[in-house]
């Protein structure tokens, strides 16, 4: 129990130190919204509503920067992140709530079946070292080291280009209306498997070489040699002996990447123009919208925290030795 | 199960080479038979163990001393099958007497047959007390996983209890079966390995260096609990180690190993008291003594021999100070002594009759 205290004070530790860089970073760039409006609107907006500008976004008070961080945590915990220009009025809270669902559920649910799949074969890759299995491993090689654009335009050419079997861009047909219905769910995975299957591919040759190594290392460990000199069924060694320790490795990158599923599928999202976070953050950073960066950066940063955070827990569950304490 | 073999219920059997081996009056339960493993595939392996022959006796106490890399734990990997490459049995026989008298060759069983038969037969004490438990379980877990794979029908309460029994056998607590591995010990760890290689009870337990990783109190004290249950549970032993002052004290009888082949076997403590092979002697001579006079602790010049580069003729001949013309080029094999002792064998052509023109020298003749 106190090992499990200790680890949420320190992501608590490590979540106000990230939401405190969040704050300060953009009041240290040099300009303000305002000015920026002003500039991309080129001559659009009349400068005499500069000020006007100015009170709807809450800079014409002279507050101190200390009296700001305040009302910001005020606000952030009120679930407020400000309103966003691009968008405007729309608040930044409401967009990224639209788009990251879509991104947790595609590349969640991808990274996931990447991870179980590879592990898997990379299980029955390893358990059968030195057999024909090893011919499979430069094929695994060349998925790891195809750049992603290339792989995500390669299948848009071949499955919705030449053979149509489905659609090049897009998160669901837009002719419906979102709602839990069947129809609507089996669109959502009509529209989902290309960039599925694209973000499957290009992960899954990663897990199978990290588990077969891993696999390789175990394997000739002492403790599954008596597992055979017991008798074990051979199912029961590979498994319970060689996989269950080999895994552990991945257990922690596993959950690693799954910090990164928010914000590391920039260029899927781009390729497909799938309306999740990454492609938001694209938008936002294109367009100068600092108040949706920010709420954009907020949830990656967490994201990535909230992940470690169970791979922390995951990890004490799967392997005894890290549990300091006991009983 | 398996064939059963007629042609040695005489209790003598010759080799191919026709050399006489064992000639023991007991029942053997366990018999290697020229077993050769060579490491290495293609054109040029290397031959690790040439045509080892030993047998172990129901009840004894078998000793299996060498330097390292002489071939010692390949012997007990390769007798059981659990050689994983690039290792490779070349030939050979181990033949297992079954509780109902049944023999069986381990290398011809099948996958099914031999996964029966380990741990119900023929259980393994590891080198590694450190590493021979999987580190995510409980012990409980081990105990029971191999219990219940030979056991089908056992209930695991059933199995449980079994295994605390077998906790309470090696003097650990039971409580100590919700421990995981690495909450215990060294010594502990190795007992729970004797205590789990005791759950079936096996006729035969082999213990590879079982207690190199430990410290020489608990070395003792693994060893003689051991010897205990031994003679309450009536196993057969081999006990594989370098530390021929342990198996003089523990062993019935003890067969030296040099570069992958046997140049001895006799009875513990006339190895110890008259040692016939040069370098028997000089294995003893570079321990000290547990008792009686002190002695100058003299070693053995030079180094094992490559196994990869092996030269023709007797393998210990550039090391041994009593090498003749014929050591370097014939390879001598395991065969009675001068002396022509009853149940004695040795690999030296110093023992050869008609070879040596003298008298044996004065280290071999006591």
């Amino acid at each position: 129990m106190r090992f499990l205290l200790r680890r949420v004070a320190f992501y608590a530790l490590t979540a106000w130190a990230a939401i405190t860089i969040n704050f300060f970073i953009p009041r240290m760039l040099p300009g303000d919204p305002v000015t920026a409006l002003l500039g991309r609107m080129q001559g659009r907006i009349d400068s005499r509503a500069e000020h006007s500008l100015r009170v709807l976004f809450g800079l014409d008070q002279d507050t101190s920067l200390w009296q700001q961080y305040v009302d910001y945590w005020g606000l952030l915990l009120r679930g407020d992140l400000g309103l966003s220009f691009t968008h405007f009025p729309t608040p930044v809270a409401d967009i990224v709530s639209q788009s990251l669902p879509w991104t947790v559920g595609l590349v969640g649910v991808a990274t996931v079946i990447a991870f179980v799949i590879g592990s898997l074969i990379g299980t029955f890759l390893g358990w059968r070292r030195g057999t024909w299995a090893d011919g499979l491993l430069p094929v695994a090689t060349f998925f790891q080291a195809v750049p992603y654009f290339w792989l995500g335009l390669i299948t848009i050419a071949v499955f919705s280009v030449n053979l149509g079997w489905f659609p090049s861009s897009g998160s669901y047909d837009r002719g419906m209306v979102p709602a839990f219905t069947g129809e609507f769910i089996g669109s959502v995975i009509y529209y989902g498997f290309l960039p599925a299957l694209t973000v499957v591919l290009s992960s899954v040759a990663g897990w199978v070489l990290g588990m077969r190594n891993m696999m390789v290392t175990v394997s000739s460990e002492d403790y599954v040699t008596v597992a055979h000199a017991k008798g074990l069924p051979e199912r029961q060694v590979m498994f319970g002996y060689a996989a269950r320790n080999a895994v552990l490795p991945q257990v922690s990158s596993f959950a690693l990447s799954l910090g990164f599923v928010v914000g590391g599928t920039l260029i899927m999202e781009m390729v497909f123009s799938y309306q999740g976070i990454g492609y938001t953050l694209y938008q936002a950073v294109s367009t100068h919208d600092y108040p949706l960066m920010q709420g954009c950066f907020l949830v990656i940063t967490l994201s990535v925290l909230v992940a470690n955070m169970v791979a922390d827990l995951a990890y004490a569950l799967l392997d005894p030795r890290t549990r300091t304490e006991d009983r | 199960m398996s064939q059963t073999d007629t042609s040695t219920q005489d209790g003598t059997t010759t080799t191919e080479a026709g050399t006489p081996v064992a000639p023991e009056s007991s029942d053997p339960v366990l018999e290697i038979r020229n077993l050769s493993v060579d490491y290495g595939f293609g054109d040029d392996p290397t031959h690790v163990l040439r045509e080892v022959s030993l047998t172990l006796n129901r009840g004894e106490v078998l000793g299996l001393a060498g330097e390292s890399g002489c071939g010692k734990s390949t012997l007990a990997y390769a007798a059981t099958r659990l050689l994983s490459p690039p290792g490779l049995i070349t030939g050979g026989e181990v033949w297992l007497t079954g509780r109902d008298g049944q023999r069986a060759d381990l290398l011809s069983l099948s996958d099914a047959e031999l996964r029966a038969a380990r741990w119900r037969d023929i259980a393994i004490v590891f080198q590694g007390a450190m590493s021979s438990l999987n580190p995510v379980f409980r012990v409980e877990r081990q105990l029971i996983d191999g219990i219940l794979a030979h056991r089908p029908g056992m209930r695991r309460a059933e199995a449980r209890e079994r295994a605390a029994e077998l906790l309470r056998l090696v003097g650990i607590s039971a409580d100590r079966l919700r421990s995981y591995p690495h909450q215990l010990s060294g010594g502990m760890r190795q007992r729970v390995m004797i205590a789990m290689a005791l759950a079936l009870e096996p006729q035969v337990l082999i213990m590879d260096e079982p207690t190199t990783a430990l410290d020489v109190v608990m070395q003792r004290q693994i060893l003689e609990q051991v010897m205990e249950l031994r003679e309450r549970l009536g196993f057969s032993v081999v006990l594989i180690t370098h530390d021929v002052s342990l198996l003089v004290e523990v062993a019935d009888r003890i067969a030296v190993m040099y570069a992958g082949e046997i140049v001895e076997t006799a009875v513990a403590r006339d190895v110890y008291a008259k040692p016939r092979h040069p370098y028997s002697a000089g294995l003893l001579g570079s321990f000290p003594p547990l008792h009686g006079p002190r002695r100058e602790l003299t070693g053995i010049p030079g180094a094992p021999p490559d196994l990869s580069k092996r030269p023709p003729g007797c393998p210990f001949a550039p090391r041994c100070a009593h090498a003749m013309d014929v050591c370097r080029t014939e390879l001598p094999v395991l065969g009675r002594t001068a002396q022509s002792e009853e149940g004695r064998l040795v690999a030296c052509h110093l023992h050869t009759s008609g070879l040596v023109n003298g008298e044996l020298p004065d280290l071999l003749a006591r």
